[in-house]
Parts: structure tokens; sequence; C-alpha cells
């Protein structure tokens, strides 16, 4: 929003994400298509679907992990393009947390969450510290900052990467199906971080199967199948009344 | 029985010691050398070479052995012995080659700070390291160079390459070799997997010449090609023409070490990396490299062995190393004869092997300090 270059109108100034008609292809595969979706600062998006639908693709083109093809995504106001100073600009502001941690092994808990403070922000190492065990604190593990990612549980690892992400104070959470490689009695734990994450006002987008979580938290549930939106809606009309067959089909098929 | 009734302990169980065979000396003797028919052939097998070769080595380098004396006379009447009389005549020229005497003060002082620095950068835990990477890797480089070849501005007379010899070319020639190849070498694999396809053809092609190419002709191509291309003033010194092609030699092989690290690491550590903001320098230097680094450290360690070896075919494009000033010594009349080159030899293996010994030794400690921290 500082530039006047930049196709922001006044107007939407309350818009977080943006996808204008997006298209994204690996080779000759489409993975997205025409995907138009208005992500409101605030709100909170659940986005589900079959596997290989597109929704990992579409959250990690938020942050420019992915490249899209055709289309417009804007963040925060900044588009995405290939320059790869505005990415950066972009992921400063968006943490994103994913299905595997990808917490650094080499580093303590501690370090994990001040590496990207220290050397992007410039925050001063006590700062910073200082700001990470709080973080530490908010997602209940302040005890197991001097420790390793290898030596926590699974559960542990991935709230470590929330706190992680929130160090750099993003202004959007991305959420890559953050409970599935977890073993089922620590989903909870995550999910209970996530929940206090979206009543402190959070935006965020997460991909998930979690359709409890989907039920209460989210604002607007996303359906995607073959690389389409194919449903938006509230979460109790989506869960109790979907419109669309397929989304019918999809739901019936998780809720067994 | 009609009534089942759960099992609940009534006393516990006495603590009692082992049974006799398994643990103590004799327990580990059944296990380790006695534990089958075969083994226990093999153990007396190699006892008994024990006995047939260790006593007379071992009388050789000392009951038998020549420890002082003034020339090669009384080394020449015994020859069953080492003549350790020899190397400490010799000791002299063996560190400093032809270096002048009266500046010799010079090296050691230069030795003494070198070695002082580098066990300040590897003592584990020590405070301040990156105080200590500064000064080795640019403070003392300078330092070095001004002290050891001299600076009139400083009052030290020039000392022309020429007359550097012995031990301190030989640790001169590995420090430049394992300080330069290992940044090249990473910068080298980095570039191999650029996503720059000219950055990477040029990485690929300078690494598969060099390794496809004989370090002898490396360092021949050094010797004699490197002035050919230059202009005529900047034909670069005698010492540094070799030690130029030792590092690019070496680099070759650290950066395939190095791409093996590179290629261990997982996607996901790259994503993490730049889904915080981290540009490609530092996602590089913080997260990736060091991981890279600590998978093939073993790897990395065998190379600087390898190259600690390789610095003696520097004798053949005209650098005194310490084995060619070792052969030197042995062209003199005064001491020359059989046990004295035998003696020189053994002397030379030990002094190698120590340096390597204890690189492997370091290299072993911080493998394990650091699989403490990674693993569960």
């Amino acid at each position: 929003m500082t530039s006047g270059e930049l196709p922001t109108r006044r107007d939407q100034d309350d818009v977080a994400i943006a996808f204008v008609g997006v298209h994204k292809w690996y080779g000759s595969f489409h993975a997205l298509r025409n995907v138009n979706l208005r992500v409101r600062r605030g709100e909170r998006i659940v986005v589900c679907g079959p596997s290989g639908s597109g929704k990992s693709t579409l959250i990690r083109c938020v942050n420019g992990l992915e490249e899209h093809q055709r289309g417009s995504i804007f963040v925060d106001g900044v588009e995405l393009t290939r320059n790869i100073r505005r990415i950066d600009e972009v992921r400063r502001e968006v943490g994103m947390v994913f299905q595997t941690f990808n917490l650094f092994p080499h580093l303590t808990v501690l370090e994990n969450c001040t590496l990207a403070p220290i050397w992007v922000r410039k925050i001063p190492r006590r700062e910073a510290e200082t700001m990470a065990m709080a973080l530490l604190e908010r997602v209940k593990i302040p005890e197991q900052a001097a420790k390793y990612p290898g030596q926590l549980s699974g559960g542990q690892q991935q709230r470590v990467a929330i706190a992680r992400a929130l160090a750099m104070s993003p202004k959007i959470m991305l959420f890559d199906e953050p409970t599935s490689s977890l073993d089922p009695e620590m989903v909870k734990e995550v999910l209970d971080t996530m929940r206090a994450l979206a009543e402190i006002g959070m935006t965020m987008i997460v991909v998930t199967h979690e359709m409890g979580f989907a039920r209460q938290v989210a604002d607007r549930v996303v359906f995607m199948d073959n690389g389409e939106i194919i449903e938006i809606n509230a979460p109790d009309p989506f869960f109790d009344d979907p419109k669309h067959e397929r989304t019918r089909l999809f739901l019936r098929q998780i809720l067994h | 029985m009609a009534q089942s009734i759960a099992y609940v302990r009534e006393s516990s169980e006495p603590e009692d010691l082992p049974p006799d065979l398994y643990q103590g000396a004799v327990a580990w003797l059944k296990t380790n050398l006695f534990s089958s028919m075969a083994s226990s052939l093999t153990t007396l097998v190699f006892v008994g070479l024990m006995i047939w070769v260790v006593p007379p080595l071992v009388a050789w380098a000392t009951t038998n052995a020549v420890w002082a004396a003034p020339d090669g006379e009384a080394c020449r009447q015994h020859q069953d012995g080492a003549c350790w009389a020899f190397i400490g005549a010799k000791f002299d020229y063996l560190r400093f080659g032809s270096y002048p005497s009266a500046e010799r003060w010079r090296v050691n002082v230069t030795e003494a700070i070198g070695g002082a620095v580098i066990l300040w950068l590897l003592w584990p835990n020590a405070r301040r390291r990156g105080i200590a990477a500064l000064l080795f890797f640019f403070a003392y480089p300078i330092l070095a160079f001004l002290l050891v070849h001299g600076s009139e501005r400083l009052g030290l007379p020039i000392v022309d390459t020429l007359l550097w010899g012995g031990m301190f070319v030989t640790l001169l020639t590995a420090l430049v070799a394992i300080v330069f190849s290992l940044p090249l070498g990473m910068l080298l694999a980095l570039g191999r997997r650029s996503q720059l396809p000219v950055v990477r053809l040029a990485a690929v092609i300078f690494i598969e010449f060099v390794r496809g190419v004989p370090f002898i002709t490396v360092l021949f191509m050094a010797n004699t090609m490197l002035p050919l291309f230059l202009p005529e003033q900047w034909t670069p010194d005698r010492l540094l023409r070799p030690l130029v092609g030792i590092v690019l030699f070496s680099a070759a092989y650290m950066a395939e070490e190095v791409r093996g690290g590179l290629q261990a690491i997982r996607r996901g550590q790259y994503e993490g990396a730049m889904a915080l903001g981290l540009h490609y320098p530092l996602m590089m230097a913080l997260v990736i490299l060091p991981q890279a680094l600590a998978v093939v450290l073993p790897g990395i360690v065998n190379n600087f062995v390898g190259l600690f070896m390789d610095t003696t075919l520097v004798s053949i494009v005209g650098m005194t190393d310490f084995l060619e000033a070792m052969n030197n010594a042995f062209k003199d009349p005064v001491w020359s004869g059989p046990s004295v080159t035998t003696t020189g030899y053994v002397f030379a293996g030990m002094v190698y092997f120590a340096f390597c010994y204890s690189m492997a030794r370091y290299s072993a400690f911080v493998e394990r300090s650091l699989a403490k921290g990674r693993s569960a």
C-alpha cells in the first residue's frame, strides 16, 4: 500500500490476501484453475478437499513457495511477482506451519525461534530471546527451550514450529495440514494452540482434514477439487447443507 | 480352582551378584578372545605375530639405536639399530630447510602464534571463537606473511621463498590448502546446484576437469602454465604456484564432498527457511550448510588428511617440503648410511602419522558432540 503502482484500491484495505484468476501448472499438469478468493483481515479460512485437489498448492502460492503462471496474488497489498525481493518482503509478513514441521535440527528450540527475528528483522539477540520465550510460553513448552527438535514429540515440535512462525510477528498465518503427521493423542494440543491463535484475531488459512476444527473456528470453509474452488460457505451451512454434488460426496466420504 | 485370584507379590526378590563368568577380566577374555575355536586360533596367531615382530622393532628403536654421535660413523657400525643421532643433527634443517639460521626465530614465532590461534579455534566450548576465526582467517595470514617473508619497513630482512623448506613448508602448504579449499569447495558445490545454468555449467566443468586430472598434472600446470598466461611482471612466486594448484585441486574434491551433504538436506529445510523470509545467502549460511557440513564431516576430514599427504608431491616442482628435506639430508656424506635412511623414513612416517591421526581424532570428537544434540 506504499506506492501507487500497486493496483490496490483503498476500499480493499481490509483484504489480507486476494487471488485474482490464478492459474498454476506443474509441467503440463493444470494444478490451479482460475482461483478467485479474497481473505479479509482477521478472517479464518479452512481449505479442504481430496488429496491432489490443489489446496496445499494454493496456500504455498501465498508466500511464493510455488509460483503461479497466470492471474495475480496480492498479499497485504503487495503483488507477488517473480521479484525475489518482493517475495521475501511478503514472506516476512506471512508465517507458515508445515505438515512435516521443518524445524532446524541443528539448532535448539529457542534458536529456531530467534534465527529469523535476529537475522531478518535485525532484532537484538536479547530482545529476540525474550520474545521467543514469551511465545514458547504461549504454546506451553517454555521448559523445552534448550532442547533440540529431535528430542521433542511430534506435537511439541509442531507447537515450536508455530512459535517460530509467530516470532516474526506475521500478519497472516498459513497452516499446511499441521496435524496430518501427528500421532492421534497429539492432535488436540496443536489444534488448541491454533484455536488460541484464532481467538486473538490472526488472519489464518488452514489446510486441514480436521472437520471439527473447521466447524468451530473457521469463518468460511473453502472446498477444492481438481484444482478448482467448488464451494465456499460458512461452516454450518457448508457441513449441514452442502450445495455442490462433489462437496456432498467428499463430506460423505470423510465423515463416514 | 474355583476362586481365580489376581497375583499379588508379598516379598521383594533380594538383589544378587551376577554369575562369575558374566563380567570381569576372565569373562571379557572368554567373550572377546576365546569365544570359539576359530577366535581362539586367531588370537593365538596374532599374539605369536606380535611376539615375533614387536620386540625386535622395539630393540631397533631403543636399545640398539645410536642416540648421540658426532657423525655417521657409529650408525654405520650399528646397522641393527636406529640412528636417532642423525635426526638430532638434521633437526633444524628438517624444520626450516635453508631458511637463514639468524632469522629462524621468525618461523618459530609464526608457528607458535598459529598453533595458539588454531587451539583457540578448535578448543571445545572456547569463548569468543568468532574472534579466533577472524584472527585465523584474516589477521594471521597477513602477520605470517610479514613475519616469514619479511618486510623492509618492519626491519625484517626479506627471505626469498627459494630458501623456505622443511616442516615449515609442509605446514604452510597444508594450512593454505585446507583454509582455502573448503570455502572454495563450498562455493563450487553451491554453484553446481545453482538454478542459473551458466553458473552450474562453469562449476561442473571446473570440478569434473580437475577431478579428471592427476594431482601431479595440476602441479605442473600451475608451475609452468600459470606464468605463461600472466603478464611477465605478474609472474607468481615459485612457492605460490603449487599452492594455487593444490588449493584448486582439493577444492574440486571438497566441492563433491559438500554436494553430497547438500543432497542429504531435505526440501523442507529450504522451505522452512524461505518461509521465514531468509534470503538465499542467509538460508545457506545459517540453515543448509551447517547441516550439510555436519553430515559430511568425516569425508571432509578424510580429504584434509589426503591433502596433508599430497603436500609431499610439491617437491616435484622444486619445493623443499619435509619429506624432500629428509631426502636432502640423506645426501650428506658425513651421515649417509643404510640405517640413516631407514631411520629418516620411519621418523617422517611418525610425524605424518601424528598430524593425520590427531585430525582424525578431532573429527571423531566433533562428530560425537554433534550427534549428541541432533538425535533424540
